[in-house]
């Protein structure tokens, strides 16, 4: 128990002191898994909103294909994405094993089907008629999906929460595809883990504190902005 | 599947596709605003055939539909009602501006600023009413739009759009099931039954003429019965109807089958002891009554005159007459309230 309560003192020492380390391990993180989830958003969707307004031959393989991809294993996707930019890999030549790219890379492998996922559920789940009276109003192709988009932001920003949660929380495709090198490539689930083997305690708790408090800044602002909404 | 030979709308007129639920009305609605696409046939506006999706959408700008459920987006009621003029590009002062007027015009101004969703069904259909009127659309589309309503506010809705429409004289095509939205706002009305046009004529052609046993059931004629004609002379002939001879006016030669259709409302009923002694109605039934039944402020008493007849009275009347099963009573109806259709 004093293990615990002493980390926890010298925790809150560490983040009132604003140490450097800890302030560019923490910049790092937001930068990889806020750029991942960016990306994702942008590609997963305009994905999802595809799949879930149109039918066409493949829809289903493709649907599956999206749903298995949000429970894949960080470690699977740390695998996948280290092999893909191995020296000797198809990618090898751009180097990016252990630089950040290689980390946003992974992290999007990771937030995109969640992201895409969730859009097509969203949209799947809009009335169809909704869909009908917007084109009755004179949208074209584009205005109409816009508008669906629009009128399905509020479990869209679930979406971009689940994507951003599941991100900078994740260890194993970070470790394995940025290498969790000092300055460079370590973040904050890296750290902690790394802390935690050192056995130095104070230092893992203090991150894992600001990892949690990162997480739940995000999804308090993303929650008031739906509440909001909701509650007007 | 619906299969419409032709339909045409003219300018300024309304159109009011009437059918039981299943026939097909809404696909052909949906068809003529261009939200369905037909699986033959041709469209055709202002005499221009419509091919390509391009044209489509042009044309669908130029119209307006709404439906029997708002469907307005989760934002502000002047947000929903400015919605098509801002995808057609006009400028947002200038749509909120031409929006408040149609939001005043149907009593709703003061929900400007409220969310949509906030808003009760009757107020929402009427920001549905003034999104699509406030496009000034060439041709109207409603579909079945007071149908969800509660009849207080559905009255209301009627008579309002009735107004509008009289005022903005906007080509309007209306579905609905209900008579009397089709008696109350059609300049022509389609009787659209299984997935075909069966009748096509002016409220009072259609209501007081139906062409078919099917369209008369539809407007509301409840006494359907097979008769052959057994004399003919001066514009009157006689039916037998289950060996009960009834006058008409008619030139049908004597030997023909006919359906005769009378209207509920056009029987009267009186005790045969308070029967006036002089009447200008040409048919005098004598029987009993067999059922009585509650309908709203009238009551419907079918008489047992040798065959089943149906007549509608007030519930007044019923009361004074003391009404019960196997009352004798007088049904009497005037010669001009039959409608004859030939059977071929």
């Amino acid at each position: 128990m004093d293990l615990v309560l002493e980390g926890i003192k010298d925790a809150f020492l560490l983040l009132v002191r604003g140490d450097r380390d800890v302030l560019r391990i923490v910049v790092l993180s937001l930068a990889v898994s806020g750029s991942a989830t960016i990306i994702s958003l942008v590609i997963g969707v305009p994905l999802g909103a595809v799949l879930g307004l149109n039918n066409f031959p493949g829809k289903k393989l493709l649907a599956s294909f999206i749903n298995t991809g949000m429970g894949a294993p960080p470690v699977v996707v740390g695998l996948a994405v280290t092999i893909l930019l191995w020296r000797s890999g198809p990618l090898g030549l751009l180097h990016l094993l252990y630089t950040p790219w290689a980390m946003i890379i992974a992290q999007c492998i990771i937030a995109l089907p969640l992201i895409a996922g969730f859009t097509l559920a969203t949209m799947q789940q809009l009335d169809p008629r909704l869909r009908t009276q917007i084109i009755a109003l004179g949208a074209s192709r584009a205005q109409m999906v816009w508008l669906l988009l629009r009128e399905a932001r509020l479990p869209l920003l679930a979406a971009v929460m689940a994507g951003f949660g599941a991100v900078i929380s994740e260890v194993g495709a970070s470790m394995m595809v940025g290498g969790n090198i000092t300055g460079q490539t370590r973040v904050l689930t890296t750290a902690t883990v790394m802390e935690t083997g050192k056995g130095d305690f104070p230092m893992a708790i203090s991150l894992g504190l600001i990892l949690m408090l990162l997480v739940y800044a995000v999804n308090l602002i993303l929650t008031m902005a739906q509440q909001r909404k909701y509650s007007r | 599947m619906v299969r419409v030979d032709s339909l045409n709308v003219s300018a300024g007129e309304t159109l009011v596709i009437v059918g039981p639920n299943g026939s097909g009305k809404s696909s052909l609605l949906l068809s003529l605003a261009l939200l369905l696409k037909p699986a033959g046939g041709t469209l055709c506006y202002a005499g221009s055939r419509v091919t390509s999706s391009r044209t489509a959408l042009a044309l669908r700008r130029q119209f307006a539909v709404v439906f029997q459920d708002p469907l307005l987006l989760q934002t502000t009621v002047m947000e929903n009602v400015t919605l098509g003029l801002r995808l057609r590009g006009v400028g947002r002062a200038e749509a909120r501006a031409r929006a408040q007027v149609w939001l005043d015009r149907f009593g709703i101004g003061h929900l400007a600023g409220r969310q949509a969703k906030t808003i009760s069904g009757g107020e929402a259909q009427r920001a549905s009413l003034a999104r699509a009127f406030v496009l000034s659309p060439q041709l109207l589309f409603l579909d079945e739009p007071f149908s969800a309503l509660d009849a207080p506010s559905r009255q209301s809705l009627i008579e309002d759009v009735h107004q509008v429409l009289k005022q903005t004289r906007v080509s309007t095509i209306i579905v609905t099931h209900d008579r009397n939205e089709a008696l109350t706002l059609a300049d022509r009305v389609a009787v659209l039954i299984g997935g075909e046009i069966r009748q096509l004529g002016t409220p009072s052609e259609v209501f007081s003429a139906p062409v078919d046993e099917s369209v008369a059931s539809f407007v509301g004629v409840e006494n359907i019965l097979p008769g052959n004609v057994v004399s003919s002379g001066e514009g009157i002939v006689s039916i037998a109807v289950s060996g009960i001879q009834v006058d008409g006016i008619s030139s049908l030669e004597a030997g023909e089958a006919v359906t005769v259709c009378l209207r509920p409302e056009d029987i009267t009923l009186a005790l045969p002891s308070l029967e006036p002694v002089t009447s200008s109605a040409r048919n005098r039934l004598k029987g009993k009554v067999a059922r009585i039944v509650a309908h709203g402020s009238q009551v419907r008493v079918t008489v047992d005159c040798g065959f089943d007849l149906v007549a509608l009275i007030t519930r007044r009347s019923c009361e004074e007459m003391g009404l019960v099963t196997g009352k004798d009573i007088v049904a009497t109806f005037k010669a001009s309230s039959l409608h004859l259709i030939k059977r071929h």
